[in-house]
């Protein structure tokens, strides 16, 4: 594929992204504000030798994508909130069965049905914790049509890399908005496939799972001419075999989490806009940083000393850039289109003093940089 | 020539299914319908789900996935698809299959998913202590129905047969070699095939309704089958209340994942 620059709406990018990640799979199931990337893929998919099957809900969407996954398949879903809360008991599975798969959530407004057509920031919380025991997750969320299509080949990358369900953030403003974008030659090294069996290791001697230390077992694939494969969403060993004893069920938990938290150097991407002796420093992710960079912009033309950290992987949350701006600035700004999620995560770490101040906003409207300017006014 | 014991992991026995329980039966008659197909261990894999019956993968020697309770055609639509060289099996019990899973197992019938399915049914959910399941009969006693239960039961083959699957067949665990070959035959229909093995639980459902010990319990289910080309001859009046056992429906149909192909030909010539 040459490069190529197309004015495209990030729902379309996120298809772009997952076809240059190498995704051949896609099973899931109609829902706004992220039904265009479901029809892009029914349309693109069979065309590169790939497959889409529309299921009939969100938990067998889930199901199918590990189904495809353990078989050797990158597997994606798009969904929104409603959609996500059936794709959490599957979810789970993935992470304890260690399947790579990509979900992209575009978000909406919510609880439930909620306003299905209005953007939101509201599945921050359900994405890190939304499924049951202890367990630790990788989200990314793009600002621009550009990071919809480079985030989503990240999240595949995240996804092979780790052997876990990635999800991608983003929300109806920037799924539905259109910006030109670099559809760029992605080179080959630039993709993670899943490690294989190393050459030479004997049939009876490959284990799916390894809990010695931080990074995952080689996974070989069903079908494999080598190697059996066993995986299971029930407590296991080395060999994926049930193994309920109090001392496996301890490491086993200890693992998911360290695989991901103690990785995060390696996970966390951030984008730092004028944070050098910034003395108030708006912290944002997807759709809300286009707000902030305008009233950053805004604020710096009146001589302000603004600058803007952009969380580009929200979990795990980047902490080390985090606490560098709460030690160094005197005001932070957190602008988001929920009451509060992610601002009560930056207040966790707040061990500097730092004044916090929230701008939210709950009515399916974006944040507007008055709103934002408003708030930082009002808190000094 | 390959033997049962090929498919197996013998380290893992004693199983953990109670003494007296169909399921051990089931497990050998998968286990030696792979071995007369002569099957290469690494083109077979299994999707089990959740419930005693779904613990059967502990127990084989190939390609296992163990996966949600109720989801396991739905992974299995995963794995069919991603490799449709594969053989694809898929077990189940009555409340993994036909209860929680009972819309997935419509739509992968529906949609003709290239897979075996097999449902372990003993009308009981075994693993939780004996609670009423989709196939549990009307009046029956359960640890949730111990005034007689209101529902009636699924009939699981009827189920896939009208969602149109195109090979259903039934057998008891009273019939090991029965249930053996109609998993072969499943096994070679290019599509989804469903066996029903009406299977026995004696420790709860059989205790519950006084089926007696559990070889009484499995003469008593196969009491209640007819075999299909038997019942061709009986009258309506000699046929209620009975269950028939053989191939119910074998009407071969493309698979899904047949048609797919024929899309991605037509458009990679396109390009």
């Amino acid at each position: 594929m040459k490069e190529e620059k197309r004015f495209i709406e990030g729902n379309i990018a996120i298809v772009e992204g997952a076809l240059a990640a190498g995704a051949r799979f896609y099973a899931g199931y109609p829902i706004s504000p992220s039904s265009e990337i479901a029809e892009y893929s029914s349309q693109m998919l069979p065309k590169v030798g790939g497959l889409y099957i529309q299921m009939e809900d969100e938990i067998s969407s889930m199901a199918a994508l590990l189904g495809a996954s353990v078989a050797g398949k990158k597997a994606y879903t798009a969904t929104s909130g409603p959609g996500v809360s059936l794709m959490q008991e599957n979810l789970g599975l993935g992470i304890m069965s260690e399947l790579p798969a990509v979900i992209i959530d575009v978000q909406r407004s919510g609880p439930s049905t909620g306003a299905a057509t209005k953007p939101a920031q509201g599945d921050m919380m359900q994405a890190r914790w939304g499924a049951h025991g202890d367990h630790s997750i990788i989200a990314l969320s793009p600002a621009s049509v550009q990071e919809c299509f480079d985030l989503t080949i990240r999240a595949f990358n995240f996804a092979e890399k780790y052997r876990t369900p990635v999800y991608l953030m983003a929300d109806e403003t920037i799924g539905h908005l259109r910006e030109t974008v670099t559809i760029r030659k992605v080179s080959v090294s630039e993709i993670v496939n899943r490690r294989q069996p190393e050459e030479g290791t004997a049939p009876e001697d490959y284990r799916p799972y390894d809990y010695t230390g931080t990074m995952p077992a080689p996974l070989a694939a069903f079908g494999s001419e080598k190697y059996l494969s066993r995986t299971t969403g029930s407590t296991h060993d080395e060999k994926g075999e049930f193994r309920p004893t109090p001392e496996n069920i301890h490491r086993v938990t200890h693992y998911l989490s360290d695989k991901i938290e103690k990785n995060a150097d390696d996970i966390c991407m951030t984008r730092s806009f004028h944070l050098e002796g910034a003395k108030t420093v708006l912290i944002a992710y997807g759709c809300s940083v286009r707000s902030a960079l305008g009233a950053m912009e805004c604020l710096r033309a009146q001589g302000e000393n603004v600058g803007l950290l952009q969380l580009q992987t929200v979990w795990p949350l980047p902490e080390k850039e985090i606490r560098k701006v709460l030690s160094t600035a005197a005001t932070v700004v957190v602008p988001e289109l929920n009451l509060g999620q992610i601002a009560g995560e930056i207040r966790k770490l707040n061990d500097y003093g730092c004044k916090i101040v929230q701008a939210n906003r709950v009515d399916g409207i974006l944040i507007s940089p008055q709103q934002i300017i408003l708030a930082l006014k009002e808190a000094l | 020539m390959a033997n049962y014991k090929d498919y197996m992991l013998f380290d893992k026995l004693p199983h953990t299914w109670c003494g007296g329980c169909g399921h051990g039966i089931i497990l050998q008659a998968i286990a030696s319908a792979l071995a007369q197909q002569e099957l290469d261990k690494h083109e077979i894999a299994l999707v089990s789900g959740i419930g005693c019956f779904g613990r059967v993968d502990d127990y084989l020697n190939i390609n296992c996935m163990h996966v949600t309770h109720g989801r396991a055609l739905a992974a299995a639509t995963g794995v069919a698809l991603a490799n449709p060289n594969l053989h694809v099996l898929v077990t189940m019990g009555d409340g993994d299959g036909s209860t929680i899973g009972g819309n997935h197992l419509i739509h992968c019938a529906r949609r003709n998913i290239n897979l075996t399915a097999i449902i372990a049914n003993n009308y009981n959910y075994g693993q939780t202590g004996g609670q009423y399941s989709a196939t549990t009969p009307r009046g029956s006693i359960t640890a949730t129905s111990v005034y007689g239960h209101v529902e009636p039961g699924f009939d699981i083959c009827k189920l896939v047969e009208a969602a149109g699957a195109p090979f259903v067949a039934r057998s008891t665990a009273y019939n090991p070699m029965q249930i053996r070959s109609l998993i072969k035959q499943g096994m070679q229909t290019k599509g989804f095939a469903l066996i029903e093995i009406m299977d026995t639980c004696p420790t709860h459902y059989g205790r519950l309704n006084k089926m007696g010990n559990s070889a009484q319990m499995l003469e008593a289910v196969n009491d209640m089958t007819v075999p299909v080309e038997k019942a061709a001859s009986m009258t309506p009046k000699e046929l209620e209340g009975k269950f028939l056992t053989g191939v119910l429906v074998n009407k071969p149909r493309e698979d899904y994942y047949t048609r797919y192909q024929q899309i991605i030909d037509r458009l990679v010539k396109q390009a």
